[in-house]
């Protein structure tokens, strides 16, 4: 416990610090894979903890992302750049959340998909939304007065919202509620014949996700500086279910490690050939075959660490 | 049918039926359940014992009739709000949280009623009523040395321990129990009887059981179900001497 407190520890100082010893690429590398890391871990709260397989998460990502983009241009501050994608993630999940949680299974995996395709074909065809090239030219906002264009005051920023988010995260999951979830994960009909209404559950827990996962997206929109319709495409919300289960389902820190190795995978692969999906594809039925817990349950095996 | 005029019923059940298509599981059921009575519920396979636990706790809407638990109707009520009221029940084939600690099974239930279950901040651990409800039913259904064991590892016999356990963790009005016994030893039989009749008196039970020394050993009256009708009512004794119920059990005519 003490030597996994220091081991902590030191990987958020170096987090931290990273910018203070590495160049651009390397910093814009990590900020990318903690933009990924809190939406894979808002999408592991559902799959890992609820039992609620979404394959439409990317709808409040790019939610999130859109609003910011609307905003930002106009109104450049914290209000744009983090409350108002957070709620309309929030009230997007709130209405796609009621439509779908009351399906099971495939069918629940099926309707999230098809909503958050809607949101794609909304985006792809509207003018105002700059149709398939999306908002370009995004600026960054302004906080406490100041300007965060830089690459190191955009991550101190970077890391206060990711770090609160994933804090968030740990707390429900430790909380009354969580352990709800966990209940009707493992047997949702039992939770309701002790008197669990599971549904509210279940729709809170997806408007909690939907919320963390606009915040990510408005992130990834101010660190892009720009966002197009394929943030609500079906491969978004399917990274992030392969950073979720690489990095091991249920574990909410494995999010980090899921997109950390998805991320550096894919900018190492990538400058190789072209063929990196090829290569993500093998590393993921490797993983599903040998490390069905992921990385975290693989690292938890071998250092004997218990969960 | 005749409800009891002195002591309003906990339970009364008043022409109740449900229907699966052409089949009637339930052909108008009536009877009363007072506070504090331990009622037996028997019936060859098929007479409709389970479809009625189903449609008294709401995992079955009834096709008619009127169910009223402590003065207010819950006939067609969703399964949560009826074990909010007071309702609570076991199954049949065990229906446990097989990957959780018997601890954590039964502090899910015990926690169901109380406020703070919405709660995203607090730890678990530091909300003490339902843990200390949890400890007590442990001890109460035998498990108190098992608390740490993840329930799908538990022998049959405690599996079903548990299951009863997390029924009566969430402090019922009225118990339904399916079956505590079925698929258990003798020994395991008479261990569960001992333990059904050291529940406080507080608790109204209704059983539904195939071994007839656990039934007279617990119950006060027993209510004959045969295709979805009540055949008779009575004591043991009195059951056991009415002719129609051997007919019905040994199917002769």
């Amino acid at each position: 416990m003490r030597a996994r407190s220091i081991g902590l520890g030191l990987v958020v100082a170096a987090v931290v610090a990273f910018p203070l010893v590495a160049g651009p690429y390397p910093v814009k590398l990590l900020q990318e894979i903690l933009i990924w890391g809190i939406f894979a871990m808002s999408l592991d709260l559902l799959m890992g903890y609820a039992g609620m397989v979404s394959f439409g998460h990317s709808a409040f990502f790019g939610i999130g992302a859109y609003t910011a983009a609307l905003l930002l241009s106009k109104w450049p501050g914290l209000l744009a750049a983090l409350g108002a994608p957070a709620l309309a993630a929030a009230v997007g999940a709130l209405v796609i959340g009621f439509l779908s949680i009351r399906v099971g299974g495939v069918y629940f995996i099926m309707l999230t998909l098809a909503f958050s395709q809607m949101f794609f074909a909304l985006t792809f065809q509207n003018a105002f939304l700059g149709a398939e090239d999306g908002i370009t030219s995004v600026p960054r906002p302004h906080v406490f007065g100041l300007r965060i264009a830089a690459l190191g005051a955009f991550h101190v920023y970077l890391l206060a919202i990711v770090g609160a988010a994933a804090l968030f995260l740990h707390s429900i999951v430790r909380a009354p509620f969580g352990h709800v979830l966990r209940g009707i994960h493992d047997n949702e009909e039992r939770m309701q014949a002790v008197g669990y209404p599971v549904a509210r559950y279940k729709l809170l827990a997806f408007v909690i996700a939907g919320t963390v996962a606009g915040v990510a997206g408005s992130l990834y929109t101010q660190f892009v500086g720009s966002i197009s319709p394929d943030a609500f495409l079906w491969t978004t919300s399917g990274e992030a279910l392969l950073m979720v289960i690489i990095g091991g389902t249920g574990t909410l820190n494995g999010a980090w490690l899921g997109a950390a190795a998805f991320i550096l995978l894919q900018s190492l692969v990538s400058s190789y050939t072209e063929r990196w999906m090829l290569i993500l594809g093998l590393t993921f039925v490797l993983f599903v075959l040998f490390a069905p817990g992921g990385i975290v349950g693989a690292l938890r095996g071998r250092v004997g660490v218990r969960s | 049918m005749t409800l009891p005029l002195l002591a309003p019923a906990l339970l009364t059940i008043d022409g109740v039926t449900r229907t699966f298509g052409a089949l009637s599981a339930l052909a108008g059921v009536s009877f009363a359940l007072e506070a504090r009575e331990r009622r037996a519920v028997i019936g060859p396979n098929g007479a409709g014992k389970t479809t009625l636990f189903n449609v008294i706790t709401g995992q079955l809407p009834p096709s008619g009739g009127r169910i009223v638990f402590d003065g207010r109707p819950i006939a067609g009520l969703p399964p949560h709000t009826v074990a909010r009221r007071g309702v609570s029940r076991s199954f049949q084939r065990t229906n446990l949280f097989p990957r959780l600690a018997v601890l954590e099974n039964l502090r899910l239930a015990a926690a169901a009623g109380a406020a703070g279950s919405y709660n995203l901040f607090g730890r678990v651990e530091r909300v003490t009523t339902p843990l200390a409800r949890a400890r007590e039913t442990a001890a109460a259904v035998g498990l108190a040395e098992r608390l740490d064991t993840v329930a799908g590892q538990l022998s049959y016999g405690e599996q079903r321990q548990l299951e009863v356990g997390v029924a009566l963790a969430t402090r019922p009005k009225l118990l339904l129990l399916d079956e505590p016994t079925a698929g258990m030893s003798p020994e395991e039989t008479q261990r569960m009887t001992r333990m059904l009749e050291g529940l406080p008196r507080e608790v109204t039970l209704l059983i539904i059981e195939h071994d007839m020394d656990v039934v007279a050993s617990l119950a006060d009256r027993v209510t004959v179900l045969h295709y979805g009708e009540v055949l008779t009512e009575g004591t043991f004794d009195e059951v056991k001497r009415d002719p129609r119920v051997y007919e019905v059990y040994l199917g002769s005519e």
